[in-house]
């Protein structure tokens, strides 16, 4: 835990380094023609606040000051999140190619069957009513394209129907 | 007398039965589109005003005004059951209602913001049909310095309360003020923190995709882990003898409730500030105000009930800067002004001389929206308490498609969606870390409004930064906002020294 | 519901035939929704234009697909400009423009050029009036400047984003007259008009639109028009060409397409653009709100961008020297 807390206390050093890098590219001072500062001055100076927390934090750990104990991952399901989010980023990762009506679905297919271990009925009923509600609900009436990728011409006799 | 006229016409107007029935149903689209994250009332609101000009025009006012409160209602739904806030003024409702559903108590919870929001709008439609013309007046007194010291005391009223580790909660201020000003620098024109180059950033971080990612991916994320694979489902039943208690309980909330129309109203009345402010505005008052308030954050049902009488009552209120001055609160009134304008009405000073039955009608009309609003939510109820009885893996398979979705629809972009798993990613190891997530969100919801205002008013003031208390209005806001900051910088500082003299 | 069914069966039976008789390429049709690329965010003059034009063409059935409005007001337009030109040989995307087309790739280096894109058709132009608050004693343009020259570099103008069409025209001015100005930027032009009827601000050149409720209710003046001819609202108010003055600003709201789009297909939305230029609903908004309708097209449109984008580079150049 303790190491954890420190670690993510550099992150955010690093981040706010980061952050005031890139604001650097306006000014962050104060601007004397306009009166008033510059559009760097407050990124810059809200991530100097949080690069100095994040310190105040570390040097607070490092003291050994902190009230933690234990792990900061569960390790017996650490593993289930992060073949979630692994599963997420390849869900994503695969929806501007072959567009949402398969990435989607493969998502469910995978959460439901593999990872949650749930009945064929169950999946497959989810599996299939899921991209119908998507398309009535989110295309037809709300009129908000999901992206369609390979699939798009399949689409075009729907939207000739639909629309 | 003769406004009583008016509004008796309306009335008669919008019970015909075919208007009741557009109503019944605007409020039921209203309720499903701001119950899916990520969706709110712009989306319904843009997605009909098209076919308003196909139905007569009193009809088309009662649909909108029927999508608008059906979506104000929906967005504590999802703020509830899932603890993704589908829209930023739902943002303070999560705080205790999410607590609440997980403790069991979604049905309570829910009923709680529905009989809220109802009195919420009903106290609002009342003041905005009293006083709408004369509050025009002070909303236009309302210039940079006082939108400035305004978000301030929205920031101070919530922020000072809370309770977390001093450290964390400024680093997560800062962060998300520092995250609300990527994109363009409107004072200066100039692009700026455009991470990597990617051209997805010129527009900005949207508090919507943050939510989403924080609350809804992150909090995924964080319940697997916690739930030890064995998931425990909430026991969310919902009973006549529950409903019961639950509006008997809602009737020891007059004092909170009022409060939080109040401020809504007002609030949501000043062009700039909207109901998030508002939102949170009557969350913090009911905090200090309760006996109780050491149960707030933990699912205290005032907690739930001020921020949703608040914010119903700022919507309401934020339809007279669109009405009378011709100034959109908020992007639903910006479109609600774009159909006006197509309809031929002018907003502004003359509308209410030039088109009363227009107003009152609108007016009338908000009414029946929100009285059928409240009878639709409270009959979904349990629709919506029996989704969370569904297995855990399946719940969450279908939020997390839920959250994907939901973050490409506003914007449609890809861009967004990575965004959403980063930002929950993130949020998930914070949260583990004990940073509190409210703050960096409300932060990126208010930071834009205060580093304009402020920026505004330097440039306006030669750079004179007395100008922010030279002005009584501001001055007020900004001494009551030093109150507030102080409090906890007090007790954080005698916090330090009593652990140094026990060390 | 059941009529929609019908109607939404009977159109699709439609469709299925018109698409199985008619193989010939001139009578290109969308396939799939139209995106309507904004380059503004939502609720500026931009969008509430881009969505009227939206519910003309739904109401009088102009299209037989619906057209989508997306807001890409990122970087004053850069995100929007970006996405189209990553979209080269699409026919079924279309962007609304208004000015920032040429200054934002001026004003930034965002690998866009414009002269790549298909022009399809400008829509109208909008005016810029110099207004003041109407409890002023400035009732001339003499007055105006007498007093912002009095006020020794305070005079507080307000107006859109810096960069954008406002700050380009009070540029103009400083540098007509002579006068110095401390510019407030608000992010939308009825943010600019309330906070001059409410005194936080001393003048504006907001585009009538934006002023018009507060110039109707008596609270704000007109001083001069930006326009070479009276604006048929403010019959009483001069143009700066008639005061002596020759400035003229226009703001343009067009429409184009990615580069490559296929002929067919400009025609027909060149077509939907024509029928909606002459629908009755436009004309009455034109008139109302004192926009120029004049309608261009094809090459005549593309030279017309180009010529614009020269002006605006030597505006902006000027703007940089006096800052």
């Amino acid at each position: 835990m303790l190491i954890a807390d420190r670690l993510i206390a550099a992150a955010i050093m690093a981040m706010s380094a980061y952050f005031m890098w890139h604001a650097m590219v306006l000014p962050i001072g104060w601007n004397g023609m306009t009166g008033g500062p510059g559009g760097g001055a407050f990124p810059f100076w809200l991530s100097a606040i949080m690069f100095v927390c994040a310190g105040a934090i570390l040097v607070r750990s490092l003291r050994g000051k902190s009230d933690y104990a234990g792990d900061f991952f569960d390790p017996d399901t650490l593993r289930a999140v992060v073949t979630v989010v692994i599963a997420l980023v390849v869900t994503i990762a695969l929806i501007p190619w072959v567009g949402s009506y398969i990435a989607l679905p493969l998502f469910l297919f995978w959460y439901l069957k593999i990872f949650g271990k749930h009945s064929w009925a169950l999946t497959l009923s989810i599996i299939i009513g899921t991209p119908l509600f998507l398309f009535f609900f989110f295309e037809v009436t709300l009129k908000i394209l999901l992206p369609k990728g390979l699939t798009e011409p399949f689409f075009v006799p729907l939207y000739a129907m639909f629309f | 007398m003769e406004l009583i006229g008016h509004m008796m016409d309306g009335f008669a107007t919008s019970l015909s039965p075919l208007n009741l029935m557009i109503v019944v149903l605007g409020v039921t689209a209203g309720l499903f589109i701001g119950a899916m994250p990520g969706l709110g009332s712009v989306n319904g609101v843009a997605i009909v005003l098209p076919l308003t000009f196909i139905v007569p025009p009193s009809s088309a006012i009662i649909l909108l005004a029927a999508i608008y409160y059906g979506a104000m209602y929906g967005g504590a739904v999802s703020s509830i059951l899932l603890g993704i806030p589908g829209a930023s003024t739902a943002v303070a409702t999560t705080f205790d209602g999410r607590p609440m559903a997980q403790q069991g108590k979604a049905g309570l919870a829910l009923i709680a913001a529905a009989v809220a929001s109802f009195v919420g709008g009903t106290i609002s439609v009342i003041l905005f049909t009293l006083f709408a013309a004369p509050l025009a007046d002070i909303a236009l007194q309302f210039g940079p310095p006082e939108e400035f010291a305004l978000v301030l005391l929205a920031f101070t009223t919530f922020v000072g309360l809370g309770g977390d580790d001093v450290l964390k909660t400024i680093i997560m201020i800062c962060l998300g003020l520092a995250l609300s000003t990527v994109g363009l620098d409107l004072i200066s024109g100039q692009p700026r923190l455009i991470f990597f180059d990617q051209p997805g950033f010129y527009s900005g971080i949207s508090f919507l995709v943050l939510a989403i990612g924080a609350y809804g991916v992150g909090e995924i994320l964080y319940t697997i882990e916690t739930s030890k694979s064995a998931p425990q489902v909430t026991p969310a039943r919902l009973t006549f003898r529950e409903l019961g208690h639950g509006l008997k309980e809602m009737n020891r909330l007059w004092k909170t409730m009022s409060f939080g129309s109040l401020i809504g109203f007002f609030v949501g009345m000043l062009p700039a500030a909207g109901a998030t402010p508002a939102a949170l505005m009557a969350y913090g008052l009911a905090k200090v105000t309760s006996k109780n308030s050491d149960q707030f954050g933990k699912g205290a049902i005032e907690g739930v009930a001020a921020p949703e009488t608040a914010n119903n009552a700022a919507s309401t209120g934020s339809l007279l800067p669109m009405l009378t001055l011709g100034i959109p609160g908020s992007p639903t009134t910006a479109l609600l002004l774009g159909g006006m304008v197509m309809w031929g009405l002018v907003p502004g000073p003359m509308l209410f001389i030039e088109q009363p039955d227009f107003v009152w009608g609108l007016i009338s009309s908000l009414y029946t929206a929100n009285f059928a609003a409240v009878l639709v939510n409270l009959a979904l109820i349990p629709v919506f308490v029996w989704a969370l009885r569904m297995p855990f893996t399946v719940l969450c398979a279908l939020v997390l498609i839920l959250c994907i979705v939901g973050g490409y629809a506003p914007s449609q972009k890809m861009h967004d969606v990575w965004l959403i798993v980063g930002f929950g990613v993130g949020g998930y190891l914070l949260r583990k870390a004990d940073y509190p997530m409210a703050p960096l969100v409300l932060a990126l919801v208010l930071g834009p409004l205060m580093e304009k205002s402020f920026r505004q008013t330097l440039i306006a003031e030669q750079g004179n930064i007395l100008a922010f208390i030279e002005r009584p209005l501001s001055a007020t806001f900004i001494a009551i906002s030093a109150i507030f900051f102080l409090l906890p910088l007090l007790k954080y500082a005698r916090g330090l020294t009593r652990s140094k003299a026990t060390a | 519901m059941s009529y929609t069914f019908l109607r939404r069966f009977t159109s699709a039976t439609a469709a299925l035939v018109f698409a199985a008789t008619t193989t010939v390429a001139q009578d290109w049709q969308p396939e799939k929704p139209v995106e309507m690329v904004i380059m503004a965010g939502q609720g500026g003059g931009a969008d509430r234009l881009a969505r009227l034009f939206q519910s003309i063409i739904q109401k009088e059935k102009l299209s037989n697909m619906p057209i989508l409005p997306v807001n890409k007001g990122g970087g004053s337009g850069a995100e929007a400009l970006r996405y189209l030109s990553d979209k080269p040989g699409d026919n079924h995307v279309i962007m609304a423009t208004l000015n920032s087309y040429y200054t934002t790739p001026l004003r930034t280096d965002i690998g866009v050029n414009i002269e790549e894109f298909t022009p399809i058709a400008r829509m109208a132009l909008d005016t810029f009036v110099l207004w003041v608050n109407a409890d002023s004693d400035i009732q001339t343009l003499d007055d105006y400047v007498a007093a912002v020259k009095a006020s020794g570099g305070s005079w507080k103008m307000g107006g859109t984003g810096t960069g954008q069409e406002d700050s380009l025209v009070t540029a103009m001015l400083e540098k007509e007259f002579g006068i110095d100005v401390t510019y407030v930027p608000f992010s939308g032009g009825g943010d600019v008009a309330r906070n001059l009827v409410g005194g936080h601000i001393d003048s504006s050149v907001n585009n009538p639109s934006e002023a018009l409720g507060f110039y109707e209710a008596g609270k704000l003046r007109p001083i001069a028009a930006f326009t070479p001819d009276r604006i048929s609202v403010f019959p009483d108010t001069p143009t700066m060409g008639e005061l002596g003055h020759d400035l003229v600003y226009w703001m343009q709201r067009s429409f184009v397409a990615p580069k490559d789009m296929a002929p067919e297909a400009v025609a027909y939305y060149t077509d939907m653009f024509q029928k909606l230029s002459e629908s009755e609903e436009w004309q009455t908004y034109t008139a109302e709100k004192a926009l120029m309708s004049e309608f261009l097209t094809g090459d005549d449109l593309q030279a017309y961008f180009l010529e614009e984008r020269g002006k605006h580079a030597d505006l902006l150049s000027s703007m940089e020297e006096g800052s």
